[in-house]
């Protein structure tokens, strides 16, 4: 560290940062009930919570975004009141979203000085910028071109250019959004490194994320938020994965769901050769190969954006294919509509459920027959059986535990974890012969997970052939038999569940070909 | 996550607020007609007309004797016909434009069946008509829904189209092939068909012009409430227009489906055309414009049902109002001597608050969606999100 109190970007340390006691309601809910939080100069707190939990209310708190209704936050001592995001950025605090805030066509340093004021006045000075961008990139390690666009660049060195944005600009502090969630193990270790090195140069890290191991990997405290209150800030020496969910839930949880031996049967979706276009009708697909058998959860691992969605969609024939054969239980179903693959007992939990899983506006019993409305029982000579479409509705919401105000409810209103409940419902409750859940617990709390882990394990048992396509490494690695790792639409190695580790999927991840892992 | 929530007291005000709102959505249709009158009171005023004695006319015209009453049921039942076409299209997110042509052409066929049947018993012959003003309408909003579906032709701009098109057929063949062989022989030519027999006329509910028309009106709203909630093609056509992905997703075909709304939406403007002709005009007759014949209620059907918030039972009152509105105005106008234009702006003044208060709605529905998602949000799903 420095001794002048200042950073190597020559801007000032924040030595100590409070926020005590921040309340912070919206009308109905109260998002933050007095709570403490506090992070210091190197090192990495990080911020744990379930969905609802509290964490971003309080982070927007902090980055000017909302204001407190009570509490206060002090910097380096002295009481600040942060007004918005422009003033957090002129003390010091840089926040990196979820989702990057870049402009695709700009680059790099275009990118970074955007919205600055330049230092020859109305011309730009984009060739001195480059030369800090250069110099801080060198310092840090986060390699980039400061003439590459945005869309050149792959996420991980997205991510790069937020994190310069922010130093650029003088960040003492950085807020991390889930800085994680896109990555691969191989970027998320060296993404470590780079943290590691700035919280060694007197920067403060505030780190969001559900991963555990993570949290335990880099962090140096905790801080668990529950129902907007704070539950406890501990240093994270002696945390274990189980300690930190038990904290953030308020009971104990499995992490790792049981597995019963279940008999491998036939196969039930055979994938040859197939070959597809993405919306962009680029190449997404190309040559797929893989079998789903009865009883097994086929786990497909792969970096966001690889053809997973486009795979999903050509299985349950919502996309043509441009080559090669789809089978189910050894028929060819090529090209054949969605509703003829739903007659033949396929199931989709589909990636965005709220955009294709969910009509919003339409009523939970209305969602909950989307698949079989034209079928007995509930309908009959083109008129719906209102009356047993309700009883199938009631039934469902108790035995998948909805929660919802009644049947009748619009979906729009119910929560993330809900919808995929109904979602779920639906087409659990069909008895499928072949499963294809994408995503299935993206957004949801610990919580919503492990019951839809459970429904999934359950599926598998009574026989279904599964195919599980996931971001998540650690839930591929805890619910698959099997793991394909699928990348520039084509499936890299089928590993078995013992022989996968996350760094041999890493590997395949990235691209890297199975002969040589 | 849900039942952990802090649920700090959702207190009564919040209740009051939303039913306030939700009042306040269901009044803005009668405020915006209130506004146009408030306006057409300014333009009665520099006509140098008083506003008061004007809009006394106006409802003493609606509503002052059993004639008033029966006329603007006359009015209003073609409105409340392709007011129900238009529930079936914007609940299945298509936008129907296409009344006027889809009920010249329902009238047109209605009326060949009439004029080549004269031998046959009403009975049969009226049912007949009205089925072939029905089919009339379905082919002139489903060739749109075929453009649309198939080509991607936006409907707006077809059934516009469709309705010049239907004018000229329907000014070729009242000056050609179908019109009046008495007019041939007069020489004057006045492009009009032959009348209808007497038997074929709709039956009169009451010695006014009201007919049977309305009745049948009345049944088909409760007919369409049926379809759109009771039925799977209803379902599959409200499935489409709110989110065709999820309905593809469902099994749906989804461009048939957009076919089927604007079929069905012409359809009932056709048989609109058809109850015209056989309930009030006992023959077809053009001033060269589409109006001459519908009265433009093929545009003021499309209010009548935004006005009813879309909802075929809600439709039925709000054509009676709409119908009223009408009659009254022609009341208005004799009275008090204004120019008839006046009566065209005041019409087309209800016309544009109406369809803006209709838009201003959604808006803010939509921003009490976002801002209640955005509360949500905060306090419930703020870490998750999509990775």
């Amino acid at each position: 560290m420095s001794d002048n109190g200042n950073l190597p970007s020559g801007k000032p340390r924040i030595d100590h940062l409070e926020m005590r006691g921040i309340t912070k309601r919206f009308p109905g809910v109260l998002a933050n009930d007095r709570v403490d939080f506090d992070v210091r100069a190197g090192e990495v707190h990080a911020l744990l919570g379930e969905n609802g939990a509290g964490k971003s209310t309080l982070m927007k708190v902090l980055y000017g975004m909302y204001q407190p209704d009570e509490g206060e936050i002090r910097l380096n001592g002295e009481r600040v009141e942060i007004k918005s995001p422009v003033d957090a950025i002129n003390k010091g605090i840089g926040m990196i979203h979820q989702h990057f805030m870049l402009v695709e066509s700009l680059t790099v340093v275009e990118n970074v000085v955007l919205g600055l004021p330049s230092s020859r006045g109305p011309l730009t000075d984009l060739d001195r910028a480059s030369k800090r961008i250069r110099e801080l990139a060198d310092f840090y390690g986060l390699q980039v071109d400061p003439d590459a666009y945005i869309w050149q660049l792959a996420v991980g060195q997205k991510q790069r250019v937020e994190i310069i944005k922010a130093l650029y600009r003088g960040a003492a502090l950085l807020i991390l959004d889930e800085p994680t969630a896109v990555l691969t193990p191989q970027e998320v270790n060296e993404f470590f490194d780079t943290m590691r090195h700035m919280v060694k140069d007197g920067h403060a890290i505030i780190f969001i994320s559900h991963k555990l191991h993570e949290v335990i990997d880099i962090s140096d405290r905790v801080t668990v938020l529950r129902d907007g209150r704070l539950i406890d800030t501990c240093s994270i020496e002696g945390c274990t994965k189980s300690s930190l969910a038990e904290m953030m839930v308020g009971r104990e949880v499995i992490m790792k769901p049981y597995r019963a031996e279940v008999e491998r049967g036939a196969v039930r979706l055979a994938l040859q050769n197939v070959h597809a276009l993405s919306d962009r009708e680029t190449p997404a697909l190309r040559g797929v190969n893989l079998e789903v058998h009865s009883g097994e959860i086929l786990g497909l691992a792969g970096v966001s954006g690889n053809g997973q969605r486009e795979l999903a969609e050509v299985i349950t024939g919502l996309r043509q294919t441009t080559g090669g054969q789809i089978l189910l239980e050894g028929e060819s179903v090529t090209g054949r509509p969605p509703g003829e693959l739903t007659a033949r007992m396929l199931a989709y939990i589909p990636e965005e459920r709220m955009k294709d899983g969910m009509i919003q506006a339409f009523t939970v019993a209305e969602n909950l027959i989307l698949r079989d409305h034209h079928k007995e029982p509930f309908s009959r000579s083109g008129f719906l059986l209102l009356r047993i479409i309700a009883e199938f509705a009631d039934k469902l919401i108790e035995r998948f535990k909805v929660k919802t105000p009644s049947r009748e409810t619009p979906a729009k209103s119910l929560s993330g974890g809900n919808i995929q409940k109904v979602v779920l419902a639906r087409e659990l409750s069909r008895q499928p012969r072949v499963l294809i859940a994408a995503q299935p617990t993206r957004g949801l709390d610990i919580g919503a997970m492990e019951y839809v882990h459970a429904r999934l394990l359950e599926q598998r048992q009574a026989g279904t052939a599964i195919l599980l396509i996931s971001e998540d490494l650690d839930e591929v690695l805890a619910l698959s038999d099997r793991i394909a790792v699928i990348f520039e639409g084509r499936i890299m190695g089928i590993l078995d569940c013992a022989e996968a580790t996350p760094e041999r999927l890493g590997l395949l991840m990235a691209g890297v070909e199975s002969e040589t892992v | 996550m849900e039942d952990r929530l802090p649920k700090a007291e959702v207190s009564a005000l919040d209740t009051l607020r939303a039913n306030a709102s939700k009042i306040a959505d269901a009044l803005l249709p009668v405020l915006a007609v209130l506004a146009a009158l408030a306006i057409g009171a300014i333009i009665l005023l520099m006509l140098g007309a008083n506003p008061v004695a004007a809009y006394g006319a106006l409802l003493e015209g609606a509503f002052g004797s059993g004639n008033a009453v029966a006329e603007t049921i006359v009015k209003a039942t073609p409105l409340l016909l392709v007011g129900l076409g238009i529930c079936i299209a914007f609940r299945g997110n298509v936008i129907n434009i296409g009344g006027e042509g889809q009920m010249v052409v329902g009238a047109l066929l209605a009326t060949l069946v009439g004029l080549r049947l004269t031998s046959w018993p009403g009975w049969v012959v009226v049912p007949l008509a009205m089925l072939a003003g029905f089919v009339g309408g379905a082919i002139w909003g489903g060739i749109p829904g075929i453009l649309k579906a198939y080509f991607r032709v936006n409907e707006i701009l077809s059934t516009v189209m469709m309705n010049a098109i239907a004018v000229q057929a329907m000014n070729y063949l009242l000056r050609g092939p179908m019109i009046d062989p008495a007019q041939m022989e007069l020489a004057s030519r006045i492009p009009q068909t032959a009348a209808l027999p007497e038997a074929f006329r709709l039956p009169r509910l009451a010695p006014t012009r009201l007919h049977l028309g309305a009745f049948i009106a009345v049944v088909l709203a409760v007919g369409v409430y049926i379809l759109l909630w009771r039925t799977t093609l209803g379902y599959r056509i409200r499935a489409v227009g709110q989110n065709p992905d999820a309905s593809r997703y469902g099994g749906i075909r989804v461009r048939h489906h957009v076919v089927v709304a604007l079929l069905l939406s012409g359809a009932f403007a056709g048989l609109a055309g058809a109850t015209q002709v056989f309930g009030v005009n006992y023959r077809m007759i053009t001033d060269g414009s589409a109006t001459g014949f519908t009265g433009s209620a093929g545009f003021n059907g499309i209010v009548a049902a935004l006005f009813g918030q879309l909802h075929p039972i809600g439709a039925i009152p709000a054509s009676f109002l709409f119908g009223a509105l009408l009659v009254g105005a022609n009341k208005l106008q004799r009275m008090m001597q204004v120019p008839s234009a006046f009566i065209t702006s005041l019409n087309g003044l209800v016309v544009v608050f109406v369809v803006s208060s209709d838009i201003w709605r959604r808006q803010r529905q939509k921003r009490r969606l976002a801002a209640a998602q955005r509360a949500a949000e905060a306090a419930v799903a703020d870490s998750g999100g999509p990775a």
